[in-house]
């Protein structure tokens, strides 16, 4: 294929590059209405229009040409940039932990991408290194990049795929895993291997960033050598998301992956354990528990891979005035599973009984969590709640609902059976259901208050 | 060398390269060193809010106001066309904490780079473009917001967010030379420093994000003289159009300068403009003698077969040296000697007013090992802290030879390694003359290293951001706004015969069109009316620190006079008053000045009587003598009655 000269120019744009042989990365000097310009062709971003030429200009800044001013233009030199993260060999130090990295994209190693304008993921153990060349002082690295998608493009055939390769490393004989995740979905992909990957005798932590690593004060770098202290000599071996503890650069916290969730759309430290305390805090020099019971490293290699999934599972968002359509449409489409997320205690309205009745009859497992995301489903205080129980919804506990949505789907990917499916859901497997609520395990504090602006004060955040 | 040997080679060297004072400087002393400078003389805009986020712009904090603190490490990344910085790598071998101060009041979470930013502030394009028309720069046909790297904290992302709105555009000297612009663009304002101490850098989040506009000037000034009038045109036409934020801080000043042979060095964050003269003489003249001992150096030995060799001093051996090095810093510490060879007369060689080559050691040491001042002494220190014998002993300890210098320095022991690397780097950088650099100043026109000089690889282009397209009936819709021609103003009060001692008053508060109104509009004498604004109003301005009324008060002054038909020449008495009573109208001030109305048949008619009894006291008496004393005598009841000049005139 001969090369792409106007990298992203379309429509008029291109008319007038191609009209006066001018080349995306050429030197141009531009006549236009506005006066003349001077400096180097750019790829344009498919999105943007088709009026204007981007150009660099010799102060490195970029600016845009409206082509529509345009008088006449000249290629006057030719230097095509090479973006490109030095590549240097991950050095291998005799006495370190092994660990593998596996890529599935994300903003943890990203660069930047002309087509879109945005970044994309980049990566490979030389591109990290370096980038993050303290990582080889934590151990020595492998990685594999599984698939190259945003968090949001994570589905069962990536998680499928995911789980067995971790079997296959830990057949190998690995230390510890990493996994570099967008943030996205990073808690759905936190449960669905806590359920997928049992028994585990070495620690697999999730991993991303909030600020991609083309920024200066990324976190990616920080919550890369956390993430590989944690797998490489951390004795925590769970499937566990490792990211930052508060905003500033301090430590990490590992998450359990079946209580942890993103709580804020950009802040560094969105990732919280909701209804317990996080597992433990990370720092370059390594790990500090906070809680005790935890599944230890082990030398064997006995995991046990359940790689099963059945996407006919949805979620529905229950809101005053919600019309039995909605659940009937689901039911005659075909779904086997319908994970409700219900008002306060776990509650949705009467007008919606004769549908649900009519989804369980046709064989539609549905569970109930709650949209207050901290607490328990109590469907025993109310007499809807027992009305809605006899109709055939089960109540999850304190299972977050996206964790049970995961852990449905997982569990129909086993059996349909009724009763089966319901023992499934309801025995944890790693605290998806914890039995109780310790009184730190729900913390919102609100700013104003004055012995929350102390502390706030006080306390670096 | 014992010291008064270091003392006397300073002056020599200072004499050898030709430094002359700044007073003494003529056009012929800086075109022997090619003296060359250019600017970027930033301005805040006068918006309501951030340039990036929702915060109200504006609002300041105390260092110690704070409502949360937070830290942040930075690291380098890649540019756009694929390279590193090397001020980038630079700040990340300084291994700093960043610290920022919060105030809840004007930072939110985009200042601390926890959210992505909000849609551009529009009020801030608006005057950015204003200015860039007024500035002749040509208006981009997109914007396009592009980071441009800072990793020494200043911005919590580690970049800031700039765009280009204007490029190539020219403004003109009273002289009617013309001066070159590169560029005008718009961005965000970044953090005040708290404290900078040791590994730990403290800032506040005040002022960060507010908007900003950069105007850029080819390095066309020949002289220091020309560099401060070009700033203070570029400060005077920005604040022509009452849109930009005033008082300390708002405007600051970057310039660059070289010398021929030298090598762009950016003075950072000029805060006043009549430090520039002294700041750029100096430079230039610090760039004269690095060639200088390049020159010399070079003959001494080739860069290539340069090395340098270091030793700890042990404590057991260096006892004494220890204890003075304790009680200089407050500090245990370890030392190191390290022996520069052929660096012999170079250490002592005159850089600055004050400093030699020995103190670029000294602020290197500072900035990039992080070892707090004092953090050095050397053989040719100008205020030796060791005596010879000591000196002769790590001599010998060292192998040095008859044309090597020494340095003794001390700091933590995580720093040593760094503070060795940073030696060898300034030491090697003497070969090539001129290391590209940042600068700190100081009101005492010198200047310290303060940075490794930042290029073009430091920009990247914001993938949070869309461009912007600028469409030309937009422009034109603001061309509207825009007044004449800024440089034009200068011409225009030469033809009006208006002291140029007026100008920077009348410019720097924008008064011009105030006078201008009142010159046109009520048909008034311009050079009066330009005295009056800059010396009568400057006078009392600077007298009372303040106007205590709306300056447009004045404006009603002179309507009121020429209402009552009353001469001008009342008006500063009048002026004085309103300073003293802001709130009295102007006839309550007339009556409280006496002022009585009289016909000027009135006057003339006590003219004539003074005029015959008058009675010479002297024996040569002249004419002149014989008005003065007639006009000594109807003064009081003339000013504002009559025009002085003109009843002078009837006398005669």
């Amino acid at each position: 294929m001969s090369e792409d000269f106007f990298q992203g120019y379309k429509g008029e744009a291109l008319e007038i590059l191609k009209k006066y042989n001018v080349r995306v990365w050429g030197t141009v000097e531009m006549e236009t209405t506005r006066g003349n310009f001077k400096g180097t062709v750019l790829p344009r971003a498919v999105n943007d229009d088709q009026f204007h030429i981007v150009v660099k200009i010799s102060t490195g800044y970029n600016i845009g040409i409206d082509i529509r001013t345009v008088t006449g233009m000249k290629e006057v030199g030719y230097k095509k940039a090479n973006y490109k993260v030095p590549e240097k060999e991950f050095p291998y130090t005799p006495g370190l932990p092994h660990v593998k990295l596996l890529g599935t994209g994300g903003t943890i190693a990203s660069r930047l991408d002309y087509r879109t304008g945005a970044v994309i993921p980049a990566f490979s153990p030389g591109e990290l290194y370096g980038a993050v060349p303290e990582l080889a002082e934590i151990c020595n690295l492998d990685t594999e990049k599984i698939f190259a998608v945003f968090s949001e493009n994570m589905g069962p055939t990536q998680y499928v795929a995911l789980a067995k390769q971790i079997g296959k490393e830990i057949e190998n004989g690995i230390d510890g895993i990493v996994i570099g995740h967008g943030t996205d979905t990073l808690h759905h992909t936190g449960a669905v291997l806590t359920f997928m990957c049992q028994n585990l005798p070495v620690p697999v932590i999730l991993v991303g960033s909030q600020r991609s690593s083309d920024r200066p004060s990324s976190d990616a770098a920080l919550n890369l050598m956390h993430a590989m202290t944690a797998a490489g000599r951390g004795n925590i071996a769970e499937v566990l998301v490792c990211m930052f503890g508060p905003t500033s650069d301090e430590y990490g916290l590992l998450h359990r992956g079946t209580r942890v969730r993103k709580m804020h759309s950009s802040y560094r430290s969105t990732f919280r354990t909701i209804g317990d305390t996080p597992v433990a805090r990370i720092t370059r020099k390594g790990l500090t528990p906070i809680k005790e019971d935890y599944n230890r490293r082990r030398q064997d290699k006995n995991v046990k891979i359940i790689p099963t999934f059945d996407d006919r599972v949805t979620m529905l968002y229950y809101y005053p005035g919600m019309k039995p359509d909605t659940l009937d449409a689901i039911t005659d489409n075909g779904y086997k599973g319908v994970v409700w997320v219900g008002t306060g205690l776990g509650h949705v309205n009467k007008e919606m009984y004769p549908a649900i009745e009519r989804a369980h009859k046709a064989g539609v497992h549905q569970y109930m969590t709650v949209q207050t995301i901290w607490g328990y489903v109590h469907m025993f205080v109310y007499d809807t709640g027992r009305d809605m129980m006899a109709k055939g919804i089960i109540p999850a506990g304190n299972m977050l609902p996206e964790v049970a949505f995961i852990k449905l789907g997982w569990a129909l990917g086993q059996t349909h059976d009724m009763e089966e499916v319901k023992k499934i859901m309801l025995t944890p497997i790693n605290d998806e259901i914890t039995e109780r609520e310790p009184y730190n395990g729900y913390l919102v504090y609100q700013g104003g208050s004055p012995e929350v602006e102390e502390f706030v004060k006080r306390v670096r955040k | 060398m014992d010291n008064n040997n270091a003392l006397k080679n300073y002056e020599a060297t200072k004499k050898a390269i030709g430094y002359v004072e700044r007073k003494k400087a003529t056009q012929a002393d800086y075109d022997r060193i090619g003296f060359m400078s250019g600017l970027e003389v930033h301005q805040q805009l006068l918006t309501k809010k951030k340039l990036f986020c929702h915060c109200p712009a504006g609002f300041y904090q105390q260092p110690d106001e704070f409502d949360a603190e937070l830290i942040r490490h930075m690291r380098p990344t890649l540019s756009e066309l694929g390279e590193y910085d090397g001020t980038a790598l630079m700040e990340f071998r300084t291994k700093k904490e960043i610290i920022y101060r919060i105030a809840n009041k004007t930072a939110c979470t985009y200042d601390v780079d926890d959210t992505p930013p909000f849609p551009i502030d529009w009020e801030a394009i608006d005057i950015a473009i204003e200015i860039s028309l007024l500035s002749k720069l040509k208006v981009v046909g997109e914007i396009h917001i592009t980071r441009k790297q800072y990793l020494d904290g200043s911005i919590p992302t580690g970049f800031q967010r700039t765009a280009i709105i204007g490029v190539d555009g020219e403004l003109t000297l009273r002289n009617g030379r013309k001066i070159g612009l590169i560029q005008l663009s718009v961005e965000e304002d970044s953090c005040r420093e708290v404290s900078d101490i040791g590994h730990r850098r403290i800032y506040r989040t005040d002022r960060l994000g507010m908007p900003l506009i950069e105007t850029v000037t080819h390095p066309d000034m020949k002289n220091p003289d020309e560099v401060k009038e070009v700033c203070d045109h570029i400060r005077f036409l920005n604040r022509s159009t009452n849109k930009v934020r005033t008082g300390i801080g708002a405007g600051r000043e970057d310039v660059n300068v070289s010398c021929r042979g030298g090598h762009r060095v950016e003075i950072k964050g000029v805060a006043r403009t009549n430090w520039i003269p002294e700041l750029t003489h100096n430079e230039a003249f610090r760039q004269w003698a690095l060639l200088h001992i390049r020159e010399i150096l070079t003959k001494r030995c080739k860069k290539e077969d340069w090395k340098l060799s270091a030793m700890e001093l042990l404590p057991s051996e260096f006892s004494a040296l220890y204890e003075i090095a304790e009680k200089t810093t407050g500090r245990k510490e370890k030392m190191y000697a390290v022996n520069l060879p052929c660096f012999k007369d170079l250490l002592s060689h005159f850089t600055q007013p004050n400093y030699s080559f020995h103190d670029e050691f000294v602020h290197r040491l500072k900035v990039i090992a992080c070892i707090e001042r004092p953090n050095m002494t050397s053989s040719e220190d100008l205020q030796p802290l060791f005596d010879p014998k000591s000196w002769n002993t790590i001599t010998k300890k060292l192998n040095a030879g008859a044309d090597d210098a020494q340095i003794v320095f001390w700091g933590p022991d995580e720093d040593i390694k760094t503070a060795l690397e940073t030696i060898e780097e300034r030491a090697l950088m003497t070969f090539d003359g001129i290391p590209p650099e940042t600068r700190k100043s100081f009101e005492d026109g010198t200047t310290i290293f303060e940075r490794v000089l930042p290029g073009a690889d430091r920009m990247y282009p914001d993938t949070d951001s869309v461009p912007i397209p600028l469409e030309d009936a937009y422009i034109d819709k603001l061309r509207k706004n825009v007044a004449e021609d800024f440089s034009e103003r200068y011409q225009q009060f030469a033809d009006w015969e208006i002291p140029e001692d007026t100008y920077r008053y009348i410019f720097s508060k924008n008064y011009y069109p105030l006078m201008q109104r009142i010159i046109n509009e009520l048909s008034l004498n311009p050079k009066f009316i330009g005295v009056f604004f800059g010396h009568r109003l400057k006078h009392l301005h600077g007298q009372h620190k303040t106007i205590p009324f709306a300056i447009n008060k004045i404006y009603d002054l002179f309507v009121f006079l020429k209402d009552k038909q009353l001469d001008t020449a009342i008006a500063p008495s009048v002026l004085l008053q309103m300073f003293l009573h802001p709130d009295m109208d102007f006839e309550s001030i007339l009556t409280d000045l006496k002022f009585k109305k009289i016909s000027k048949a009135d006057i003339i008619s006590r003219v004539r009587l003074l005029e015959n009894t008058f009675a010479p006291v002297r024996k040569n008496t002249s004419p002149q003598d014989k008005i003065n004393s007639i006009m000594g005598g109807v003064r009081a009841v003339s000013v504002g009655n009559v025009n002085l000049s003109e009843l002078v005139k009837e006398i005669k």
